[in-house]
């Protein structure tokens, strides 16, 4: 399927991805050609089979729904690109 | 006593046992290997420093007699994997100076094993890719360009830590497979390259690209090794939902030189049209070997095979999009200030990650959202189902089976890099075993005509590394393939 410039840059608003206009036409022609090459799988039957929900043959194990990890904010905040005390700090967005 | 550098990691441990070596001058001897190395571009960061002290101290352990299994092995672990301390970046510029403050499983229990860290090898972004060229921290060179003057990609994406192991400038190293990213730089750098069973290696810590797919792994030099390594690598780890909770097999012992009475599978599907006359050659070489060793060959069938690849670039995109979500420039890594938050987390994203990283994020983003969730995302998912069907039909006629890696051997830096399906070409024969998360190894098992190394490809059934390792152990000795890079 081919893609528009318009349908591109609504997928990298979703995907919050700053997009130039001058870069929309390239990026259309480069995922559509992916697209179309994806397409091919149309051609497997699939209408007896099950969507993939787990490769391993396995049941997740349940623990004990108590509080095991925490209270190191400072190990947690390292990395804060900008921080206030115990808080990342971001833009305002309420008026 | 040959060069510490050329040392297999059995080799090291033995004469360590001894007292012959000790791992201070062993470190010391792979730290100028990594220096001299240099130009291969195979670290983002070397840590010489700790890794000197992390040497003294497994001496000091040995002199007490408390000896690991790695102990005193230096290695390189993948920028993929939480350093504790140490930067992380998964080669992109959105995690530039990011310092976990955690430690992941593998590298912890290596670490446990007496294992010393000589730094963090180079990658592509994020693991995307099968070159190398997509590291933000400029491409990787493979060693057996050197001679010729050419520069030949090492194969993507754990590409540094191929490099690094092939040009004997680390004993081992980790790295992570998702559609071939052990497998295929291993092949193309002529070493060995070992992805076991989905859920066998922990991914806690370990930068996640596609959950679902992503192994964790060792690159070694030897089929030894890999035992040896993937042996301390293994293991249940509450900490990651989908971590087996099996017992871990003695890997080594189960390399006993027989396989003798085994049915080996050659897959009809993976003699693709315009396949190279010498890969076919190799294939049809490594059959005979396996032969002559007393395993049966049998013709088997994997009628998906072809399917693997266009399916494997719905699923790990989806995956991608979700967990590259994090990156939002607010928690950790690059924040580049916009107009608003979102203006914030558009332009963070957009500078942060490379062109392949938002080619792949857009994809994903696409096959998830609001209409063409059901035929693209659901579709791939039923598709995957049939691809572990067909293995699973395979496995009833044969033990393991036995593939080339690559499609061709390394090419140069630069190419394909136009044509994103050509360059996706390269996991072609990795791919499927991926998709259904079984055992494979790629094994160093000739030369092309322009004398780079080729590898051969050993699946096994899941779980069932030890027929993996045996049959791959036997490959090798047939093949007395010489890793060293010329």
């Amino acid at each position: 399927m081919a893609l528009d410039k318009q349908t591109v840059a609504r997928v990298a608003r979703l995907a919050r991805i700053h997009t130039n206009d001058d870069q929309l036409d390239a990026l259309a022609r480069q995922l559509s050609n992916i697209l179309g090459w994806i397409e091919q799988l149309r051609e497997v039957d699939t209408d007896q089979t099950a969507p993939m929900t787990s490769v391993a043959e396995m049941t997740l194990a349940m623990r004990e729904d108590r509080v095991t990890d925490g209270a190191y904010p400072e190990k947690v905040l390292a990395n804060a690109p900008v921080r206030t005390d115990d808080f990342y700090t971001v833009p305002k967005v309420v008026e | 006593m040959a060069e510490l550098t050329d040392l297999t990691i059995a080799g090291a441990r033995d004469e360590l046992a001894k007292g012959a070596i000790s791992a201070a001058d062993l470190t010391a001897a792979h730290i100028a290997a990594v220096d001299a190395a240099s130009d291969l571009n195979a670290f983002i960061l070397t840590t010489p420093d700790s890794a000197a002290a992390a040497a003294a101290a497994s001496d000091a352990r040995r002199a007490r007699g408390e000896v690991g299994p790695l102990d005193g092995i230096p290695v390189a672990i993948k920028d993929l994997f939480c350093t504790e301390g140490i930067q992380t970046t998964a080669a992109s510029h959105i995690l530039e100076g990011f310092k976990p403050t955690y430690e992941s499983s593998v590298t912890a229990r290596l670490w446990d094993a007496g294992a010393v860290m000589l730094g963090k090898a180079n990658l592509d972004e994020f693991a995307m890719g099968s070159s190398n060229m997509t590291s933000h921290f400029g491409p990787v060179k493979n060693p057996w360009g050197r001679s010729s003057g050419r520069d030949l990609v090492p194969g993507g994406s754990s590409g540094g830590s191929a490099a690094a192991v092939a040009a004997r400038a680390a004993m081992g190293a980790t790295g992570t497979d998702t559609g071939g990213s052990i497998r295929q730089p291993a092949a193309f750098c002529g070493i060995v390259g070992t992805k076991p069973t989905y859920g066998r290696c922990s991914r806690w810590g370990v930068v996640a690209f596609a959950s679902s797919l992503d192994h964790p792994g060792p690159l070694t030099r030897t089929v030894r090794d890999a035992a040896i390594m993937l042996g301390v690598m293994a293991g249940h780890d509450p900490k990651d939902s989908t971590s087996a909770n099996v017992p871990v097999p003695d890997f080594e012992a189960a390399l006993t030189g027989d396989v003798r009475g085994l049915k080996i599978g050659i897959p009809a599907e993976y003699r693709m049209d315009g396949m190279s006359p010498e890969i076919e050659g190799l294939w049809s070489q490594g059959a005979d070997w396996l032969r002559q060793a007393g395993a049966e060959i049998v013709e088997v069938s994997l009628p998906l095979t072809k399917y693997a690849l266009p399916c494997y670039y719905i699923v790990a995109p989806a995956e991608a999009s979700s967990n590259l979500a994090r990156y939002d420039g607010v928690r950790y890594g690059l924040r580049v200030p916009g107009e608003d938050l979102t203006d914030t987390y558009e332009r963070t994203r957009a500078e942060g990650f490379g062109e392949e990283v938002q080619r792949r994020v857009l994809i994903g983003t696409y096959v998830l959202s609001a209409g063409y969730y059901d035929a693209y995302y659901l579709k791939a998912q039923k598709v995957r189902t049939r691809i572990l069907e067909d293995f699973r039909a395979a496995f009833e006629r044969c033990d393991a089976l036995l593939t080339p890696t690559s499609p061709y051997p390394a090419f140069g830096i630069g190419e394909k890099m136009d044509d994103p399906i050509a360059m996706y070409l390269n996991d072609v024969f990795t791919v499927p075993a991926s998709m259904a998360g079984l055992p494979a190894i790629s094994v160093p098992a000739g030369l092309s005509g322009d004398g780079l190394p080729l590898g051969l490809q050993v699946i096994s059934r899941a779980f069932d590394e030890e027929t993996m390792f045996r049959i791959a152990d036997v490959v090798e000795g047939a093949a007395g393939f010489d890793t060293r890079p010329r």
